[in-house]
């Protein structure tokens, strides 16, 4: 759709002030993948409260809005259990051995022209980009 | 205070993720797939995102955040191992199924089975990671 860039923008300034709001009020990084690993494996305990009910506001914002749209919300997420798995297993062991995503390393590290930020936004870019094509375009399972 | 502007800062976060398309799958591989049918709307999304916290990080100097303590002490800008398979690794999981940490938890509520199957899978890989990345680390070593 032509407006979909509109929306993008929109959605992306929100999910800029939702990190202004997290690191000038609270002095953290808005990162999904450190916020939510941080509870998984037990190194952000100190802080467990701040992480569980920021976790609870990204899950519940959509249902909050979701009523005023007339369009029906689809994913579109692949039925392939074994592709949901191994991307699954790849996205949280990668973004956590990395220190971060697209949130933390993306959103909070370029702003700042962070060096990790950038190149770790380069490499996950590559490797989304080549593995889709290898999986979509070569070997066309996906 | 602090979990109030954690509430908000999530909510903010979910709410940007919903409104921008980001948690269809669809639009974020379409973003990657340029041997496709490319779609643009992720630079939009990263580019809106990355205005306010510009604003925010320059904000930081000089000030201590509302709800006290302090801005988080920043890495050294050092390229190491962790940070290369790491996001290397990151990358293969998001391109396969369109999906990375912020958007699977926004769309828990209405990803259906899919969205749940990836999110426990991604559970068990956070879960894993810090004795994978131990494993990184010795390798990384005697290479």
């Amino acid at each position: 759709m032509e407006t979909d860039w509109i929306w993008g923008l929109v959605g992306g300034l929100l999910i800029g002030c939702g990190g202004a709001v997290f690191l000038l009020g609270n002095g953290r990084i808005l990162g999904a993948s450190g916020i939510l690993g941080g509870l998984v494996d037990g190194s952000g305990r100190s802080n467990w409260a701040e992480r569980a009910i920021f976790i609870l506001g990204v899950v519940a914002a959509p249902l909050l809005l979701w009523p005023l749209y007339s369009v029906e919300i689809d994913t579109h997420v692949t039925t392939d259990v074994w592709v949901l798995v191994a991307a699954g297993l790849l996205v949280g062991t990668g973004s956590r051995i990395a220190n971060g995503c697209t949130s933390g390393h993306g959103v909070c590290g370029i702003s700042r022209f962070s060096l990790r930020g950038i190149v770790a936004t380069v490499f996950y870019i590559l490797a989304g980009g080549l593995t889709l094509a290898l999986f979509r375009h070569v070997l066309e399972v996906i | 205070m602090r979990l109030f502007l954690s509430l908000l800062a999530g909510a903010l976060f979910g709410a940007g993720l919903f409104v921008s398309g980001m948690t269809d799958t669809r639009k974020v591989q379409g973003w990657l797939d340029v041997f496709g049918d490319w779609d643009p709307t992720l630079a939009f999304v990263m580019g809106g995102a990355i205005i306010p916290m510009f604003f925010a990080w320059r904000l930081t100097t000089g000030r201590k955040p509302l709800a006290g303590g302090s801005f988080p002490a920043l890495p050294r800008p050092e390229l190491d191992h962790r940070l290369i398979v790491g996001s290397s690794l990151f990358g293969m999981g998001w391109g396969l199924a369109g999906l990375c940490p912020g958007p699977a938890l926004a769309s828990l509520s209405y990803g259906g089975v899919g969205g749940l199957v990836f999110f426990a899978a991604m559970i068990a890989g956070m879960y894993v990671a810090p004795r994978l990345g131990s494993q990184l680390d010795r390798l990384a070593a005697t290479a």
